[in-house]
């Protein structure tokens, strides 16, 4: 019966594996691992929090739980833009707590395997390049794949929010 | 009876020792302090007996023999009444008492098993009653054979007080005793009758003979009674009166028998109606195991009692009115009843609703919203707790540490009724406990010190709780020598903890290094304080729950430490006033007014700063969208609205642009993304779903 269970899990672990959540910011599509999302939601009002960083939007109420929420084209030092019924909220749970993530749009989910994730060029050619993990190759797609960790915990962010 | 299939009693027997300790020590220190047991005595009395049963019954032998013994000094003091006694002698063994009981309580508690001996504390609580005795012994003299108990001799001593020339078992009686029908456990029931009469009474002969091994003598015991045979030389009277005190009782007929010849005395109807008392039922939950006892004084209130109520209504049995739950899912259901709340507004101000004529619905509506706030009330103050309990604690302390150190404290509480949550509570006790010790150890001077000083002898500890700018606080303030700013400097020299030159170090740095590990400006170290591990476990300790620790010395005037816990999980009353499309909320506490600008004059200096003349004084205006640099389209002061806080004592005018109302709000913690926030407490839920952001107006008097 455990051996069962065991199996059980091991493949429900097995079909988050590989797989990425993409997203669109501008022209590029972003990918970050589907075992960090925990759901997508439209827009909804945000409560702005005063004195944060820009791209810190403020919070928001997610079913009672108050979470806050990143503008990731900000914090891609990015232009900002107006919001539209396709910007979404995707929640992501990043050790033990939740941070939602304001992207342009959400575009699908793919399964990226490891052998076909490159390593960032060295050399930084832009702002993002400290918050991507790898490139990901999907025939002549590639997608972007975003360090959830570092998105967050960002040592100057820490800083900001410390002023 | 193995303690694992028997675990509803355990707990209720550990939950309810556990009360009547604490209840013991607080009616000890209490006569303690009037110096005579007069008052507390039938208090102290009964509270010893009742553990002594339940614990006997549980078979923790050694808790019921020490009980046993309190019993027998108390009853020794109670009957007799001896001139020549020493209360704090009393007190201190029966305190010894109280604390071993507890120790093997929260042994048993924790799955472990009690087993400690007594028998040391026993010897000296006989030792007492001994020497009470021979002290008293002009005046009184028929009792003394009986009191050196011996464990198995089945003459007890209250018997023997009034009917020292009969010999044992002259009567033999037969008692039938019938269970009201909703009070389950019968057999545990007439287990506790038997164990009772064995005090007072030869047992011949008992059916259902197997009271507690045998499943099927519940039932016998339901349909048919219990039929108990027994030896002893009380008289019918006294048989009846106390095995009425039997719980749930419904019926009781007591026989008399000679020579196999049955003489009918009586038959009684008793119908336990202080069940049904609500008030009372902690009271009763208490009496369950209870193989009473009660002194007259007592007995003669019951009837009184019992008269009170007759309804009929069947109140499950007492023992659940208390559970202990899990916080994480007391957690979970104010989150659930916070949705339920935004979930009832959005469906009763719903858009698609404008415009249509529904009165039913909204008397419906009007119904829900009444029940949800309800519910809303109630999940509020689950979690909520008076800290008068963790108080009374601290009297035990400093009583303990002032007769040890010889000096004398006294303790005064103030605002004990303070509702803090109950995470805050359980973390407060260790930290409190610690820094009364030092007040006393190091604060609080010698008498003989004290006089010199021209203070007076007697040593002011002050314990006080309240709730300012929405924070609660809790003060410890003694008027003893204070700190020693010179020996804590050359102590955090030594530690290598002073990074900055020492003359820049304000009074605050210099006393806050006390809190640093390892440190400890007393020579001599004592049982109660001086090994430097005191004070960074309470700083440690309190901000675990997110607290902060101040403190506060005047040299020969005193120390005050000040702990500050935040809002968190607090329920505030608050007014929530609209900045742009933001919301903020103010704690009414410290709101003095709010008001409409019209021709008070508004001054504004070479700075740009404004202030405002109300009444004769200048107050400083903040307004809120500058200081968080919000849009809105309000800024003219004379469109908006002022709100009036206080903190200790400054004034500041808060300008917002309207007033949304005052409610109730739990306040959350802001994730921790974003906690460092200026001048923002926490977040709270409107009931419209709207998150408002709650002002720490202390900070925003720091950074204004």
């Amino acid at each position: 019966m455990s051996d069962i269970l065991q199996t059980l899990f091991d493949s429900e672990e097995d079909t988050q594996k590989d797989k990425h959540l993409t997203f669109i910011i501008g022209k590029e599509i972003y990918g970050i691992e589907i075992r960090h999302v925990t759901e997508i939601i439209g827009i909804q009002k945000i409560t702005e929090i005063p004195e944060m960083p820009d791209y810190v939007k403020g919070i928001i109420n997610l079913r009672g739980k108050i979470i806050p929420v990143i503008d990731v084209r900000l914090r891609f030092k990015k232009e900002p833009m107006e919001y539209n019924d396709r910007t979404c909220i995707v929640v992501v749970d990043i050790k033990d707590f939740s941070v939602g993530l304001i992207v342009d749009s959400v575009s699908e989910v793919v399964s990226i395997p490891e052998n076909d994730i490159v390593d960032p060029p060295d050399v930084s050619t832009g702002y993002s390049n400290k918050y991507i993990r790898g490139i990901g190759k999907i025939g002549d797609d590639v997608k972007l794949l975003i360090d959830c960790n570092k998105l967050i915990n960002d040592e100057d962010c820490e800083k900001l929010i410390q002023v | 009876m193995t303690h694992n299939n028997n675990e509803p009693m355990l707990e209720m027997f550990v939950f309810e020792t556990l009360q009547l300790m604490d209840q013991l020590e607080q009616s000890l220190i209490s006569s303690e302090k009037d110096s005579g047991f007069d008052l507390t005595i039938n208090e102290i009395f009964r509270i010893m007996h009742t553990v002594k049963g339940s614990a006997a019954m549980m078979m923790y032998d050694n808790i019921s023999e020490l009980a046993h013994s309190i019993e027998d000094l108390f009853f020794y003091l109670r009957e007799e009444k001896p001139d020549k006694i020493d209360t704090t002698e009393i007190t201190d063994i029966v305190l010894d008492g109280v604390d071993f009981i507890k120790n093997e309580v929260s042994k048993i508690q924790n799955g472990f098993t009690s087993n400690e001996n007594a028998s040391g504390l026993i010897k000296k609580i006989n030792d007492i009653l001994i020497n009470i005795k021979k002290l008293n012994t002009s005046s009184k003299s028929k009792l003394d054979t009986n009191y050196v108990k011996e464990n198995n001799n089945d003459q007890k001593f209250y018997i023997s007080s009034e009917n020292v020339n009969k010999s044992k078992g002259e009567y033999k009686y037969e008692a039938h005793l019938k269970f009201a029908e909703e009070c389950e456990m019968e057999n545990i029931r007439a287990f506790s009758v038997i164990h009772d009469l064995k005090e007072v009474a030869n047992i011949t002969y008992y059916y259902p003979e197997n009271v507690i091994d045998n499943d099927t003598s519940c039932e016998i015991i339901q349909k048919e009674g219990f039929k108990i045979e027994f030896m002893t030389d009380l008289s019918l009277e006294m048989v009846k009166d106390r095995l009425s005190h039997t719980l749930f009782l419904d019926k009781l007929e007591v026989y008399l028998k000679n020579d196999d010849e049955i003489e009918k005395f009586e038959t009684d109807q008793i119908y336990n109606n202080d069940l049904y008392n609500e008030k009372n039922q902690i009271k009763e939950v208490k009496e369950i195991f209870l193989d009473d006892f009660e002194d007259k004084h007592k007995d003669n209130n019951k009837p009184v009692l019992n008269n009170q109520i007759s309804k009929k209504t069947v109140v499950p049995s007492g023992k659940q009115s208390v559970i202990s739950v899990n916080i994480g899912k007391l957690d979970m259901l104010m989150d659930l009843v916070g949705e339920l709340v935004i979930s009832e507004a959005m469906v009763t101000q719903n858009p698609d609703l404008i415009g249509l004529q529904l009165d039913s619905f909204h008397k419906a509506a009007r119904q829900l919203n009444k029940i949800t706030n309800e519910l809303q009330d109630v999940v509020m103050s689950i979690r909520m707790v008076p800290l008068s309990s963790t108080f009374q604690k601290m009297n035990r302390i400093v009583r303990d540490m002032s007769k040890k150190l010889n000096k004398s404290v006294e303790l005064k509480i103030l605002g004990e009724e303070t509702e803090v949550d109950k995470n805050i509570i359980e973390r407060i006790s260790d930290p409190l406990i610690h820094i009364i010790r030092n007040s006393i150890d190091h604060g609080i001077e010698e008498t003989s010190e004290r006089k010199e000083k021209g203070k007076s002898p007697l040593g002011n500890l002050v314990l006080e709780a309240k709730n300012a700018g929405g924070d609660v606080w809790i003060i410890i303030k003694d008027d003893g020598r204070g700190l020693d700013k010179e020996k804590i400097l050359i102590k955090a020299r030594e530690n290598g903890l002073i990074n900055k030159p020492e003359d820049e170090l304000s009074d605050d740095e210099i006393y806050s290094f006390i809190f640093k590990p390892g440190f400890s400006t007393k020579e001599k170290i004592s049982e109660f304080s001086g090994r430097g591990v005191g004070m960074d476990i309470v700083v440690k300790n309190i901000e675990m729950v997110g607290g902060t620790v101040q403190v506060n010395s005047a040299p020969g005037e005193g120390t005050t430490i000040s702990i500050k816990f935040p809002l968190t999980l607090a329920i505030i009353d608050g007014m929530t006033v609209l900045v742009g499309e933001s919301r903020y909320t103010i704690p009414t506490i410290s709101i003095k007014e709010s008001f409409k600008i019209k021709n008070e004059s508004i001054i504004e200096d070479n700075n740009g700063n404004l202030m405002i003349m109300v009444r004769g004084q200048a107050y400083p205006i903040l307004k809120l969208h500058k200081y968080y640099n919000i849009n809105t389209k309000i800024t003219d002061i004379k469109d908006g609205i002022i709100v009036m806080i206080e903190n200790n004592s400054r004034i500041l005018c808060v300008f917002a642009d309207a007033l949304l109302g005052e409610q109730q709000v739990v306040v959350k913690p802001l994730p921790k993304y974003i906690e460092k926030a200026k001048g923002i407490a926490g977040c709270t839920l409107l009931g419209d779903g709207n998150i408002s952001l709650i002002l720490d107006v202390a900070k925003i008097f720091m950074t204004f």
